[in-house]
């Protein structure tokens, strides 16, 4: 049997795991050395926090732009309450949906409740996307926008936001 | 970035195994070898075309408080305030949109209250009032870039 880690060595775990895992062919090996435990412990560590939802996977981050990922949209859309929810997972589910939330209105300012982010290479195909999107569901008729972004001003520099790993999405 | 470096980063997004030789996994798959993947994703994040490999933590779980915001500005005083925000260490990024909703970010803080308090210096600071946009509820977290 493999005992658990100590709350400790979770601790030093999660901090090491912050900076990304180890390029090497063996990496929980290499995390379990540094933390004086053994590579199955880390792994079954890694496992009950991937289970208990922690993280989602062990992955990348890539520069989207870098990828040619220029055209960002947001597509913001009116929907009444009642179908907010029906209407969120259905979007969500959609082929080209990369994030999709329920946020709140702010009237007179702002009348839009649900988010949804396109990354895509072009900006006309993007918006033949949504289009063609929005008539599949039925929702063409809603008052809706797509606000693509120009500029990237700044990225995840703050304090809190580098608990690194983290689509901070807000 | 040759095919190999394509099908390694498409793959790497949907994850890693959590298995003692993840990388000899992966070289079954890709029909390369261990050493040859590590190379080459050492080489894409030296590059910059990647920005983090490792667990990515679900934020909601992490603690703090998170939201996004939008400000109204006018053109003449964007690039200042733009400037202000980057210099914020609560600011995570920023988006300029085109919109008379101009520009848009994300506040992390420590708590719900640092994040009122650091809107309310926005506002006191530049004179306009932020919209604060906070998630409600999530339908779906799935940012994937097929290369």
């Amino acid at each position: 049997m493999n005992p658990t880690l100590s709350d400790h060595q979770s601790l030093q775990l999660r901090r090491l795991l912050e900076t990304g895992l180890p390029l090497t062919p063996r990496p929980f090996q290499a995390l379990a050395e540094q933390i004086d435990a053994s590579e199955q412990q880390i792994l079954d560590q890694m496992q009950d926090w991937h289970e208990q939802g922690l993280f989602r996977r062990v992955g990348l981050v890539v520069n989207h732009r870098a990828l040619g990922f220029a055209a960002n949209a947001m597509l913001v859309l009116d929907v009444p309450d009642a179908l907010v929810d029906e209407v969120g997972r259905r979007l969500g589910q959609a082929p080209g949906i990369s994030l999709c939330y329920q946020r709140p209105r702010r009237l007179p300012q702002w009348q839009y409740n649900l988010f949804c982010m396109i990354h895509g290479r072009q900006r006309d195909r993007v918006e033949a996307q949504v289009q063609a999107l929005l008539e599949a569901h039925l929702l063409s008729d809603l008052p809706h926008q797509l606000l693509f972004s120009t500029h990237l001003f700044k990225q995840c520099g703050g304090r809190y936001a580098t608990p690194a790993g983290v689509a901070i999405d807000g | 970035m040759d095919d190999l470096d394509r099908r390694l980063i498409n793959r790497l997004q949907l994850g890693l195994p959590l298995v003692r030789h993840p990388w000899q996994a992966l070289a079954e798959e890709l029909e390369s070898s261990s050493s040859e993947l590590l190379d080459r994703l050492h080489e894409l994040l030296n590059d910059g075309v990647l920005t983090r490999f490792g667990p990515m933590f679900d934020i909601d779980r992490l603690g703090g408080a998170f939201t996004l915001a939008a400000l109204a500005v006018p053109e003449p005083r964007f690039e200042t305030i733009a400037e202000l925000l980057a210099a914020m260490p609560e600011v995570a990024h920023n988006y300029r949109r085109e919109h008379s909703w101009n520009m848009w970010f994300v506040l992390a803080c420590p708590s719900e209250q640092a994040i009122s308090d650091t809107l309310l210096r926005i506002e006191r600071l530049t004179g306009l009032e932020p919209l604060n946009l906070p998630k409600e509820e999530t339908y779906h977290v799935g940012l994937y870039f097929p290369v």
